[in-house]
């Protein structure tokens, strides 16, 4: 498992691309929930996913903060770097 | 500037649709409720199949006369909290009576089955203690959540490993861990894998709340909910409930063994800050729990129809929630088809819950029914029939199992 700072974006993102329909863009400045179609069940799942990815736990207020899939890249690699 | 309202204009958009399938689902309307089982809707008599009146107590003589007798002894409200304006004598009955049917020290009794997760979950868990809850929990646990100071985490619905893998992510950070989740799952009937999550409880020293709400007085032999059956009670920090499922009234309760629980009096906001429940229904809760503890029968008999029910509609070849439980979720492929399926059923005089996203887990649209010992076999047979019947006019069951196989 690799862990470096800088493949977190790129995981993430490959993370998202899975979750939607085969051939959507996906880039850092989308907002999750207007520009990536998910419900708020949605984000909870993708979020759960990315924990489980990177062995971290986002705490509830956080994900409630997060705007866009930068924010979210942002938010794991705090936690990663905590972590360390 | 934008309406104050604006917000809202996705959700009300989706009401909206809803309502041009036929009738609002948000706001169906009995002119009449003729029992447990039976009330009127638009002049036609329907089947109850959407209560959560999984004992059928709501019309129990014993109940009423309790209720009524205490209405005219004690008034129609209590006018206050218990803490400002103080406690009359059926309530700290009451609250022996609860404690003693789960043989635990200490009851508090609150004023709804909400405040009483809203209360217990936001008080106990403090800003340097984490609560780790279930990713399904009931809006109530949520609610908690936001208004605690104590960090949240969620782990996968019903996964003891997942439970594990936070509970090990968060060894040597300062506090305690309050681990929560519910006996039986409002949407789908599943009930949560509590002796191996008992079981991780124990190995990192966590404590543990488990919400009985739609499992008290259905689980269990003496009724006490998925704790009891699941034979882990001692494991059990506190044992959350509702007295308006079961118990046919409104209110809520938290038991603990706990040395010091009852401090929470004073420190419970949800507690301390609402008008106790009134004398009348304090009454028919009281009645209503003795009659649970004297009647093995209504246990057994909801679990019988739960089975009935669930047996039926899955020999009809309908895709169901895990387990056979009183509450039984019919998988529909599509939030329209579930609203006019839902219509429909209402037409034929079947009343029960529609469920759509994103109150549902993994975006689920289900027909949610739960099951009463009320009921009676030719009932729960008839609205079989219906159901098949409605299903067959959608090209459901035969479609459904490709559809719902993998939700939207």
């Amino acid at each position: 498992m690799t862990n470096k700072i800088e493949d977190v974006e790129r995981e993430i993102l490959d993370l998202l691309a899975k979750q939607l329909p085969e051939g959507t863009q996906v880039s850092a400045e989308m907002r999750i929930a207007r520009d990536l179609g998910l419900d708020s069940v949605g984000i909870m799942d993708f979020v759960m996913d990315i924990e489980d990815r990177f062995d971290i736990s986002i705490p509830l207020d956080l994900i409630a903060e997060l705007e866009t899939v930068a924010d979210l890249c942002a938010a794991a690699r705090d936690l990663l770097k905590g972590a360390r | 500037m934008m309406s104050l309202f604006a917000k809202f204009d996705d959700i009300r958009a989706t009401l909206e649709g809803f309502k041009t399938l036929g009738r609002d689902p948000s706001d169906i309307r009995f002119e009449q409720i003729i029992s447990p089982t039976e009330a009127v809707v638009n002049g036609q008599p329907v089947l109850l199949f959407g209560t959560n009146n999984y004992l059928g107590l709501t019309f129990d003589p014993a109940c009423i006369e309790a209720s009524a007798k205490a209405l005219r002894s004690s008034g129609t409200g209590t006018t206050g909290s218990r803490v400002a304006n103080g406690t009359y004598a059926d309530h700290a009955a009451l609250e022996r009576q609860i404690a003693a049917f789960y043989g635990k020290s200490s009851a508090m009794v609150f004023t709804t089955g909400y405040q009483a997760n809203l209360g217990l979950i936001s008080t106990l868990a403090g800003r340097d203690d984490q609560l780790i809850i279930d990713a399904d929990s009931h809006a109530s646990i949520y609610d908690a959540c936001k208004l605690g100071a104590a960090e949240v985490i969620r782990f996968r619905h019903n996964d003891p490993e997942d439970l594990a893998r936070r509970l090990r992510r968060l060894e040597g950070r300062p506090g305690n861990r309050i681990v929560v989740t519910e006996g039986i799952y409002s949407m789908l009937g599943d009930t949560a894998p509590l002796r191996e999550i008992a079981a991780v409880k124990r190995e990192f020293g966590a404590y543990l709340i488990v919400d009985e709400a739609h499992s008290l007085g259905v689980l269990g032999e003496k009724g006490r909910g998925l704790c009891e059956a699941a034979d882990v009670e001692a494991d059990v920090d506190f044992v959350v409930g509702t007295f308006s499922k079961s118990l046919g009234a409104t209110g809520g309760f938290a038991v603990s063994d706990l040395p010091g629980f009852d401090v929470l009096r004073v420190a419970c906001r949800p507690y301390m800050f609402t008008a106790s429940l009134p004398p009348a229904v304090i009454a028919s809760v009281i009645a209503a729990l003795s009659r649970l503890e004297a009647d093995k029968s209504l246990g057994e008999r909801v679990r019988s129809n739960s089975r009935r029910l669930y047996d039926g509609l899955a020999k009809a070849g309908f895709e169901l929630g895990p387990e056979p439980n009183p509450v039984v979720a019919i998988k529909m492929p599509d939030p329209e088809t579930a609203g006019r399926f839902w219509n429909r059923l209402v037409d034929e005089g079947i009343y029960l819950n529609l469920a759509v996203p994103p109150t549902t887990p993994m975006s689920l649209s289900l027909l949610r029914s739960s099951v009463s010992a009320a009921h009676t076999e030719a009932q729960i047979d008839h609205a079989i029939s219906v159901i098949t019947a409605i299903g067959h006019e959608f090209g459901i069951p035969d479609g459904n199992r490709k559809k719902v196989a993998e939700p939207a």
